[in-house]
């Protein structure tokens, strides 16, 4: 009697995330997958095949955008990490109580506000006749206006922006368990910073660089509004491209065969991501 | 010890954080190749004495000499000293042979001289071939060997512990004393060991340091600790004692007579104890210098004898004691000889209690009042 009562709880508690997977995630991705393997022969009539990969593969302008989509968003993680470390090293291990917990609370600030407004307060900035042009013009740096906008870094600027704060978090955690007379260790036993941080920091924070790494990949690769706002025309992303083939041609099968695309490249890029810095899903997502 | 040049020396050596005064003008030197413990209890002072000696906190004033060098200004990473860390501090994420061989990578030694090395020392500590394990997969014991093997690797002048047998089991601790004793003997090397166990310092050390708010209290063997304390601190700290408030009521060159607050007339011998009649005194007493004697025909014409009832046997195996209290109402803690004659001892049995004159320890308490 008991042991049913405790099964309807697990059930009950089960249920949510098991409507969320299936609803949500696993009915539309087949039926997606479904929709990106049918050809239109005619109106309304379709034939199953892999025409719409075979579009893509075609098409210069889709593979290319495709992979650099790929890169710059491996870039932008890149620089995230750079960027994040310190910044996570410094809450972490150099500051204490009451100083750690405000910068904290500033890296999270900003993602107060939509992402949306963040993104034109890049606009003002970076626009021709912004903030930083302004700038560069009453210091007599420059002649005339300068366009900042519309480029792969202003793009590579948005992208940073939005994530860091999600590789400094995972960062500052696993800076936080890591004993600090460990570096101690370190420096008495005759190491030098650069020595200690390559011997025993950065393996120590491995887990949370890979898993910080991997969210911000996947939030950069998936971005929709910061390199459509950024980019502009000039600078092309893959999102954007899935959004044109399901809302301005109408063409879901080719939109669909994009989105499984863009899927298939993130497990792969997280996989090789893994396998090359040693580490597994489980060790680095279940940890934060 | 003029023209032996000492391996550690502080002179003066002072620290403050703020207004509180953690290490107060410390002076002492450690010979060569001796066990040097600084014992005190926890908030004395001496981890941050440790820490100074170390490299990790600069002294506010004073001067620290390692083989005559002066250290001041030195960062942790330049002296010629290695510490065992309280919680070890083995690195995690390399195996053990990586780990002893850390330091050595640092200095540029090569990797065939690097594994010919850790190899050796691994042995000297009784853990050869353990170089690829990793560091989860060894004992308690076995970890705290790796650490000295990681310090002693490297040569050091100075090997600083910091009471790096706190986390382990009692058994395993008793085990580590000896072991700590002999792997200093073997090496050579001069430890500096700081510990709160006085069982710890008292069996390992050359020379103990009693700290105490900062300073230290007395210098010295672990017998003159134990048995000539210099100060009441040290009497009441190293050991155990029963400790009298008592009022000096006769002085006669060395013996002198004292009242307990309970009004039991006690006899000391003690030289120098620099005490006059009607001044504070506190007495220390410990519970093995106190005879029991079961029948009123055995005592003699002994001094310091008082009459009493068992009040609680503690049994301890070989560390076994009696309270016993006695007719004037002061609760005396007797430790219990293992001779057998004392197995049959039951709470409320009548005892007599005696001790010699010379056996007490006597101070002036501290401002003459209380």
């Amino acid at each position: 009697m008991k042991s049913d009562a405790s099964r309807l709880g697990f059930y009950l508690l089960f249920a949510p995330i098991l409507l969320w997977l299936v609803v949500l995630i696993i009915l539309p991705h087949i039926g997606l997958f479904i929709v990106s393997i049918s050809e239109k022969v005619g109106p309304r009539q379709y034939e199953t095949g892999f025409g719409n990969y075979a579009a893509f593969f075609g098409e210069p302008l889709y593979w290319r955008t495709f992979a650099r989509t790929a890169i710059m968003s491996i870039a932008a993680t890149a620089l995230t990490l750079v960027l994040g470390f310190p910044i996570a090293y410094y809450i972490a291990k150099l500051t204490r109580g009451r100083t750690k917990t405000t910068l904290f609370l500033m890296c999270m600030i900003p993602f107060w506000v939509s992402e949306l407004v963040r993104t034109f307060g890049w606009m003002i900035l970076l626009r021709e006749t912004g903030v930083f042009s302004n700038a560069l013009q009453s210091l007599g740096l420059v002649s005339g206006p300068v366009e900042m906008l519309y480029n792969d870094a202003a793009i590579m600027v948005g992208l940073v922006y939005t994530s860091i704060l999600f590789m400094v978090v995972p960062l500052v955690t696993t800076l936080d368990s890591l004993d600090d007379s460990l570096i101690e260790a370190g420096y008495d036993l005759g190491g030098s910073s650069t020595s200690i941080m390559r011997e025993i920091v950065i393996p120590h924070a491995m887990p949370g660089i890979v898993s910080g790494c991997i969210v911000v990949f996947m939030l950069s690769l998936g971005n929709y509004l910061t390199p459509i706002l950024l980019g502009g025309k000039d600078s092309l992303w893959f999102t954007g491209m899935i959004y044109t083939q399901f809302i301005t041609r109408f063409n879901w099968e080719l939109g669909s065969a994009f989105g499984f695309l863009l899927l298939g490249l993130s497990s792969l890029v997280v996989f090789l991501g893994l396998k090359l810095s040693g580490q597994t899903l489980s060790q680095t997502m279940g940890r934060s | 010890m003029t023209d032996i040049q000492p391996d550690l020396e502080c002179r003066d050596l002072a620290k403050s954080f703020d207004d509180f005064q953690a290490v107060d003008r410390v002076n002492f030197e450690v010979p060569k190749g001796s066990f040097f413990s600084i014992l005190g209890p926890s908030g004395c002072g001496k981890t941050t004495l440790l820490r100074m000696i170390s490299g990790f906190q600069s002294p506010t004033s004073g001067d620290l000499r390692i083989k005559g060098r002066s250290m001041i200004g030195v960062p942790p990473n330049k002296r010629p000293v290695s510490m065992v860390f309280q919680h070890l501090a083995l690195f995690p994420t390399m195996n053990i042979g990586d780990n002893v061989g850390f330091g050595l990578r640092q200095r540029g030694v090569g990797k065939a001289e690097i594994r010919k090395r850790v190899d050796e020392v691994l042995e000297r500590v009784g853990l050869p071939g353990v170089s690829a394990r990793r560091v989860d997969q060894l004992s308690g014991g076995q970890k705290q060997r790796v650490a000295i093997a990681r310090c002693m690797v490297l040569e050091p002048d100075v090997l600083l512990l910091d009471e790096p047998l706190g986390a382990l089991d009692l058994k395993l601790r008793e085990h580590m004393k000896v072991e700590l004793k002999s792997l200093q003997a073997a090496f050579n090397t001069t430890f500096v060991y700081i510990t709160h166990d006085q069982s710890e310092a008292l069996v390992m050390s050359d020379n103990i340091a009693v700290m105490n708010n900062g300073r230290f209290e007395q210098v010295g063997t672990p017998h003159d600790v134990y048995h000539r304390p210099g100060t009441a601190f040290v009497a009441g700290f190293v050991g155990d004692a029963n400790s009298f408030n008592a009022k000096v009521t006769a002085v006669n060159g060395a013996n002198i007579s004292v009242a307990t607050d309970a009004g039991v007339e006690m006899k000391i011998e003690a030289a120098d104890a620099g005490l006059s009649v009607g001044q504070n005194a506190q007495v220390f007493l410990r519970p093995e210098a106190i005879k029991l004697v079961s029948s009123a025909a055995d005592i003699g014409d002994s001094v310091n004898v008082s009459a009493g009832v068992v009040d609680s046997v503690l049994f301890n195996g070989a560390n076994s004691s009696v309270t016993v209290r006695s007719t004037t109402g002061g609760l005396l803690k007797v430790a219990l000889p293992q001779t057998g004659d004392y197995t049959a001892l039951q709470k409320g049995d009548e005892v007599f209690t005696r001790w010699h004159p010379k056996q007490a320890r006597c101070f002036q308490l501290a401002g003459g009042a209380r």
